[in-house]
């Protein structure tokens, strides 16, 4: 009997993981990644010719970043290795792909979808312009291109990025003109015994904040955004201070980001059932310990499954691939499973801890005012959405798009549809489990019309 | 208003043009550092016209899609940029959808 | 339980439009949907307001429904994004110029003009048509509407006016007694009417067979994609004729820039939903490429399906039963129902009302698929 075929989607630390241990068992896995090299995003290596060592680029993290671009840099002649290729569609047991305009078909007996996250945004007025990034855009500019993206850059959101990224600009030479943190000193406070759960981690945590008041860095908690100003370009942001005082920064961008969102596209096309986590206000994909979907032979691990970051994504990665052995009736070891659960339970319990350290500040959604630009694709308001709930009775999500165009261009809602939730539900008086979530469309990134199938002329 | 370099700054130069005009980026930028280093957007968004920068740098947020003289697109934080590209921010698009 | 003069099963467009018009003959009427309105066929479909090309018999009805896509915005309140934009249909053989010369022939008599270009008029009038095309016939008036917009319109528009809207309500059994039609729904809730009107798309044939009238419905998932947004440049609706399914496109670009397209093989029905199939989508790019090579710079952001329903003779049935006194029936629209929504409604809201049409509709009565008599 062939071997089984089995695809990894991404080759971030889940995915090198997961390849890992498939080629470990001595099976050759199809590994399909957009970047050009494996890493992740948390993990991404510059271009060839860059200079900077990995502690410059990865910091504490230097040491695991350079352990998952060794060991997938072992395994490069032992898999299957689709670098630069964009998986778009998932249909009737097959992975439909892009290199360029050339399009691939790979079918599969086993899928494992390592796809990440993205920044979790939710709007500020005046996001739109050009000058306000993301925070991981924020980061990405620094570790892959050495560039900031401004001179004098304001970082403003929650969660733990915040300060990473802020403490990186601030050791590159940039001027961090202030952090605002949504979070309220309160609920750091209150997070203590779930972040305890990892010391480590949270002692770095602490350890970046200090850098940052040694810097004489601005840090603000408990903050309202208002508006990230400027005329078309981004030139600073208004904020609101906990006891209601208005303030101004000037700055040449703006980074914001509250948390991650996984991506789920290629999940809910594969047919994996979703379901609500009341503590994120997230859809997040049903798994079970191990990372078996609700779909037979299709497995998730990493942040596109459950936000446990970077080390917690190799664990899941191992884990999700053991899963997917066994079920192949492949031996296992039990000891190792048991190892692996156990590590990613307490990574799971600091999850949560950062959950209720770094709130995701969903009341803001009602209180943005109308002319607010939610979907920037399409440059639909809230308005405009709350129209179509009020003015035309759309309730759902997916109606709501449909009358709307929310969440309807290129990026498929990524940036909008988690906001735009919010707002619905503020707008109909509803749960986010009523106003559901924007159903995953093929193709899940933007597909070239030039793309044509293989071996054909 | 603009990308600064921070680091890496010793690479040889790659020239390219922006609506025609003469640019210089470095060997390994991506066309979103090559562009937004001397200017404030790449794009104009296409229902208003407001200028948009990118937001993601990863490829998921679709904000940085760019123009070349030929007609295609490319997506300027995930394409390296390479010598001799013209890329058109403020040109209309004359070609679309014409060309043969 | 609710009694109204008439019970509207099915809350697509066609049964949108029908309780509307009926409201406005001050006919009283509860409209139940299984869903939302507009959420199926009537909301994924291309958008095509065209009537050229189509049968002949049903150019009447198609005259009277473009007549009230006019009139949107005095009708429901919002013009949905109905543009006159032209209609024009293109071929690229001897047997295409056949085809659309015949055709133009034929449809003049009928009230709809066509002008026949040849390859150099085409040329000039479209440049962006690829080098295959050698024939279009322009329809100057028909044109194109955002669907997803349109049966919520009506279905908002006929609750503005009075008429009793049920979303998310199934009927689970429609029944016909001395007294008229009963139904039950789902939740236990019954509505009652002396007359019926059965609109319920690719569910419809349940419903005519519960009451004595089988007929073949079968399902197909027409499948659409959309472009990223161009420069608005390809103004009128595009329709390629042949006989081949793969190159049957029929595409349009919206005033937003949009590039969207359809056509070529079906999608597939996966528990009753509509599902985009993406080796389908590559056929599509490549004929989209040959019809329209301007388009290959840009790139798809989205694929999508909807459930319509067909019958053998790709005619519709609508119009009064030919058995159940009370009973009317429209569905089965065979992907070409859009453009008749509007029109739809009114006649039968008409026949309801008055007890008769100017419009022929007897091409489209369920008598054809009665069983001959032993």
């Amino acid at each position: 009997m062939a071997d089984p075929r089995v695809i990894v989607l991404g080759a971030g630390p889940a995915g090198v993981r997961a390849a890992q241990t498939l080629v470990a068992a001595g099976l050759r896995p199809v590994v399909i990644d957009e970047a050009p090299r494996a890493g992740g995003q948390i993990y991404r290596r510059p271009p060839p010719g860059f200079t900077r060592s990995a502690a410059a680029l990865y910091g504490t993290e230097a040491g695991r970043a350079t352990a998952v671009h060794e060991a997938f840099d072992a395994l490069k002649a032992q898999v299957d290795y689709h670098p630069e290729t964009l998986a778009w569609a998932i249909w009737d047991g097959v992975v439909h792909a892009a290199k360029g305009a050339t399009a691939l078909e790979f079918p599969y007996d086993a899928l494992l979808l390592a796809t990440g996250a993205t920044d979790r945004l939710m709007p500020v007025p005046g996001w739109d312009q050009a000058g306000a990034w993301s925070l991981g855009a924020a980061q990405i500019a620094l570790k892959a291109q050495g560039c900031g993206i401004g001179r004098r850059v304001v970082f403003a959101g929650s969660g733990p990025l915040l300060y990473l990224v802020a403490a990186q600009y601030v050791k590159a030479g940039a001027e961090v003109a202030a952090v605002l943190d949504t979070a309220p000193k309160s609920a750091q406070i209150r997070a203590l015994p779930g972040l305890m759960a990892r010391p480590a981690v949270l002692a770095k945590g602490l350890v970046l904040r200090a850098k940052l008041l040694r810097a004489g860095v601005p840090v603000h908690q408990g903050v309202t955004l208002t508006r990230i100003t400027g005329s078309g370009e981004a030139d600073g942001i208004s904020w609101r201070d906990a006891r209601g005082a208005e303030h101004h920064i000037a700055a040449e961008a703006v980074a914001l980001g509250w948390h991650l969102r996984p991506e789920t596209q290629l999940a809910d096309l594969a047919g994996c059932a979703l379901r609500l986590d009341p503590e994120t206000r997230l859809w997040l994909p049903e798994i079970d310990p191990d990372g078996r979907s609700s779909v037979p032979r299709v497995y998730l691990a990493g942040d596109g499954a459950r936000l446990l970051g970077a080390d917690g994504a190799e664990a899941a990665g191992r884990l999700a691939a053991l899963a997917a052995l066994q079920d192949m009736g492949r031996p296992v070891s039990a000891a190792e499973q048991a190892r692996l659960r156990r590590e990613i339970a307490r990574m799971d319990r600091f999850r949560r801890g950062l959950v209720t350290a770094f709130p995701w500040p969903a009341a803001q959604a009602a209180a943005l005012p109308d002319e607010t630009m939610i979907c920037r694709c399409e440059a639909i308001t809230a308005g405009e959405i709350r129209a179509a709930v009020t003015g035309k009775g759309a309730k759902e999500i997916n109606r709501a798009k449909a009358l709307s165009r929310l969440g309807m261009g290129r990026c498929q809602g990524r940036f909008c549809g988690v906001a735009g939730a919010e707002l619905i539900a503020a707008a109909a008086g509803c749960g986010l489990d009523e106003v559901g979530r924007i159903r995953g469309q093929a193709p899940v990134k933007p597909l070239p019309v030039a793309a044509t199938p293989e071996g054909a002329a | 208003m603009a990308f600064t370099r921070l680091a890496e700054t010793g690479r040889p130069p790659v020239a390219f043009t922006v609506d025609g005009i003469a640019a210089e980026g470095c060997e390994g930028d991506t066309v979103m550092v090559a562009l937004l280093t001397a200017r404030g957007h790449l794009r104009r968004e296409e229902f208003g016209g407001t200028p948009r920068a990118g937001f993601c740098m990863m490829g998921a947020c679709q904000d940085c899609w760019v123009r070349l003289a030929d007609g295609s697109r490319i997506r300027a934080c995930t394409t390296p940029l390479s010598p001799g590209m013209d890329i058109r921010i403020d040109t209309p698009e004359d070609t679309w959808p014409t060309l043969a | 339980m609710i009694r109204t003069d008439v019970l509207v099963v099915g809350g697509g467009i066609m049964g949108a439009a029908t309780a509307f018009f009926l409201r406005r003959r001050g006919i009283s009427v509860a409209l139940v949907e299984r869903a939302l309105i507009g959420q199926q066929a009537s909301g994924v479909n291309f958008g095509n307001v065209r009537r050229q090309g189509r049968f002949l018999g049903q150019l009447p009805l198609a005259h009277r429904s473009r007549a009230l896509w006019g009139r949107l915005p005095e009708l429901v309140g919002e013009d949905c994004e109905f543009t006159v934009t032209g209609h024009v249909r293109i071929a690229r053989d001897a047997a295409g110029v056949q085809r659309l010369t015949d055709y133009a022939e034929a449809a003049r008599p009928l009230g709809l003009e066509l002008e026949l270009l040849t390859p150099n008029m085409l040329r000039s009038r479209f440049p962006f048509f690829g080098p295959e095309v050698t024939i279009g016939s322009y329809s100057p008036h028909d044109g194109q509407a955002n669907p997803r917009l349109v049966a919520p319109a009506f279905g908002r528009a006929a609750a503005r006016a009075g008429a009793q809207v049920f979303e998310g309500t199934e009927i689970v059994s429609l029944t016909h007694g001395s007294t008229g039609f009963e139904a039950e729904t789902a939740d236990g809730q019954r509505l009652s009417a002396p007359v019926a009107v059965v609109t319920a798309g690719g569910w419809a044939d349940r419903l005519s067979a519960a009451l004595g009238e089988p007929v073949p419905l079968e399902l197909h998932a027409p499948q659409m994609a959309v472009t990223e947004p161009l420069p608005h440049r390809i103004t009128p609706v595009i329709g390629i004729s042949t006989e081949i399914q793969e190159e049957g496109l029929y595409i349009r670009q919206v005033e937003r820039g949009n590039v969207v397209f359809g056509g070529g093989r079906r999608g597939a029905i996966v528990d009753g939903r509509a599902k985009a199939v993406p080796s389908n989508l590559l056929l599509q790019l490549r004929e989209l490429q040959r019809f329209l090579p301007g388009t290959r710079h840009a790139r798809i952001i989205r694929t999508w399906a909807g459930v319509e329903s067909y019958l053998p003779d790709h005619l519709p049935v609508i119009g009064p039963s030919a058995r159940v006194p009370g009973l009317h029936y429209a569905f089965g629209f065979c992907g070409h129902g859009f453009q008749l929504g509007p029109g739809v409604g009114d006649v039968l809201a008409e026949i309801i009302d008055t007890g008769r049409t100017d419009v022929p509709l007897e091409p489209f009565s369920i008598a054809r698929f009665a069983a001959p008599m032993p």
